[in-house]
């Protein structure tokens, strides 16, 4: 009998292994012990049931996407195949997916997440944003499919329809769902301009919800800087992100009726605004009227004739008159004045000595004859007398010196 | 993207909200209160056009090669 190697024997039970239909993808449930995750982020533990174990391994490209905490003690269902390791000659579970087994299991390692995450204090309440009562932008992150988003859509747009709304496709469901909320979350936060993020899905089993509950999305809510409305499921699911989010609306239909105000309401109200103006400023016009009627019935506005022009005709009036007195007064004056020059002026006129029978005598030369010698018989001499001329000839000249 | 304009409408509907009730206290000078309804009014009407404003395309959010967020027009 022919002796064969370790290494055949081992290549020999991992052909057969191999070779079984059921061995190459099955699931197995058991419970976990000796959990240990290396360095290298693969994850090692011993599945047991009471009357048998199994090792299990699960590297690290598989570990990333569980979507719960592994801990000793916790019941679960692992998804895999089993193969023989050759270097320690031991069959392995390689494990692909790891799921809680049983509700009570999932509850179990909700609960523990739960108080881990609050621990840390991304549940906190200090730390809630308040969402904008007018946001010009939403992020939605859920499935682009189904009547979920639809509805979501058409409630926002009914509402407020000048909203811009931007949608982070994701799986909400299955292996890959924790990953692309996550990822939605973060790249709205990386969009300048977003002002309001719901991430939400419809209603469905604790296990088809369980993205919600998964430490990956439960941070990234925590850690968005824009508000996040959580909606999922239904009014009596709860999950992790709803305690992370800054607000939890009941299902995604309320989260839209949440996110934005209804056009229809602002209106009214911006109307009731303008009517309350409108109002205050007729009342104050009413007040302001009313105060100028009144300053209106005052004698001085009601007859400005007699209280303004009136009295001041009177005092003009009583001007002109002591004018006219002073006018007067001063013509009399002068006349009497003038009365007596002129009476004094007569006196020294030689017309006036004329009327009392004088008369002047002129010679031919027109001069005023004061002496005889001044004159020869027979020159025309001419006399002036009071009233008339007369043109006289000398006959005789007596020359005496009468002075 | 910027959404100025939204931002200016939650002031300007605040800085509306302020103007009534300053109206309404009632002690305000005849010409203030003329200023500040003219303002109000003035707002109510840019508010009311903000409200009719049209519907907006909705943009598709996807991660770019680069890790970046990349838009994509869709009309849903």
């Amino acid at each position: 009998m022919p002796f064969i190697t370790v290494r055949e024997l081992t290549l020999r039970i991992k052909e057969l292994l191999e070779s079984d239909f059921l061995l190459g993808n099955l699931w197995v449930k058991g419970e976990i012990s000796n959990y240990k995750k290396a360095a290298s982020g693969h994850i090692y533990f011993t599945l047991k049931d009471s009357y048998s174990c199994v090792r299990v391994v699960m590297f690290r490209s598989r570990a990333r996407n569980l979507q719960f905490g592994l801990e000793n003690g916790l019941s679960v269902r692992v998804n895999g195949y089993v193969t023989v390791f050759e270097r320690d000659g031991q069959y392995q579970l390689y494990a692909e997916r790891i799921e809680p087994d049983g509700e009570g299991a999932l509850y179990a390692a909700l609960e523990k997440l739960k108080q881990k995450l609050a621990a840390e204090g991304l549940f906190d309440q200090a730390s809630k944003k308040k969402p904008p009562s007018f946001p010009g932008c939403i992020g939605l992150v859920t499935s682009p499919t189904g009547a979920v988003i639809r509805d979501m859509i058409n409630i926002l747009r009914r509402r407020w329809p000048a909203v811009r709304i931007i949608l982070a496709p994701a799986a909400v469901q299955g292996e890959t769902a924790p990953e692309e909320v996550a990822r939605g979350i973060r790249l709205l936060n990386q969009m300048p301009g977003v002002d309001l993020i719901i991430a939400g899905r419809g209603g469905g089993s604790l296990e088809e919800l369980w993205a919600f509950n998964t430490e990956i999305v439960v941070r990234s809510i925590a850690a968005s800087t824009i508000p996040v409305i959580s909606a999922v499921g239904h009014e009596t699911d709860f999950t992790l992100s709803d305690l992370a989010a800054d607000l939890r609306a009941p299902t995604p239909s309320a989260a839209a009726e949440l996110a934005v105000p209804d056009r229809v309401e602002i209106k009214r109200m911006i109307d009731m605004h303008r009517v309350r103006m409108t109002r205050c400023i007729q009342q104050k016009k009413a007040v302001y009227r009313q105060r100028l009627e009144q300053c209106a019935k005052n004698r001085v506005l009601a007859r400005p004739l007699e209280t303004i022009c009136d009295q001041r005709r009177m005092v003009l009036d009583q001007l002109e008159r002591q004018l006219g007195k002073v006018v007067q007064g001063s013509v009399k004056e002068s006349a009497g004045k003038i009365a007596l020059l002129a009476g004094r002026l007569d006196t020294l006129s030689p017309l006036a000595t004329l009327a009392r029978g004088y008369s002047l005598a002129f010679g031919p030369d027109g001069k005023v004859l004061r002496e005889a010698r001044q004159i020869k018989t027979g020159d025309s001499v001419t006399v002036r007398l009071h009233r008339g001329v007369l043109k006289c000839e000398v006959r005789e000249i007596n020359k005496t010196n009468d002075s | 993207m910027g959404n100025n304009k939204d931002v200016s409408f939650e002031k300007a509907l605040a800085r509306l909200e302020e103007l009534v009730s300053k109206l309404e206290e009632g002690n305000l000078p005849l010409e203030e209160s003329l200023e500040l309804f003219a303002e109000g009014i003035e707002l109510t009407k840019k508010c009311s056009r903000h409200l009719e404003e049209a519907e907006k395309q909705i943009n598709i959010l996807l991660e770019g090669g680069d890790g970046k967020p990349v838009l994509r027009e869709e009309d849903m």
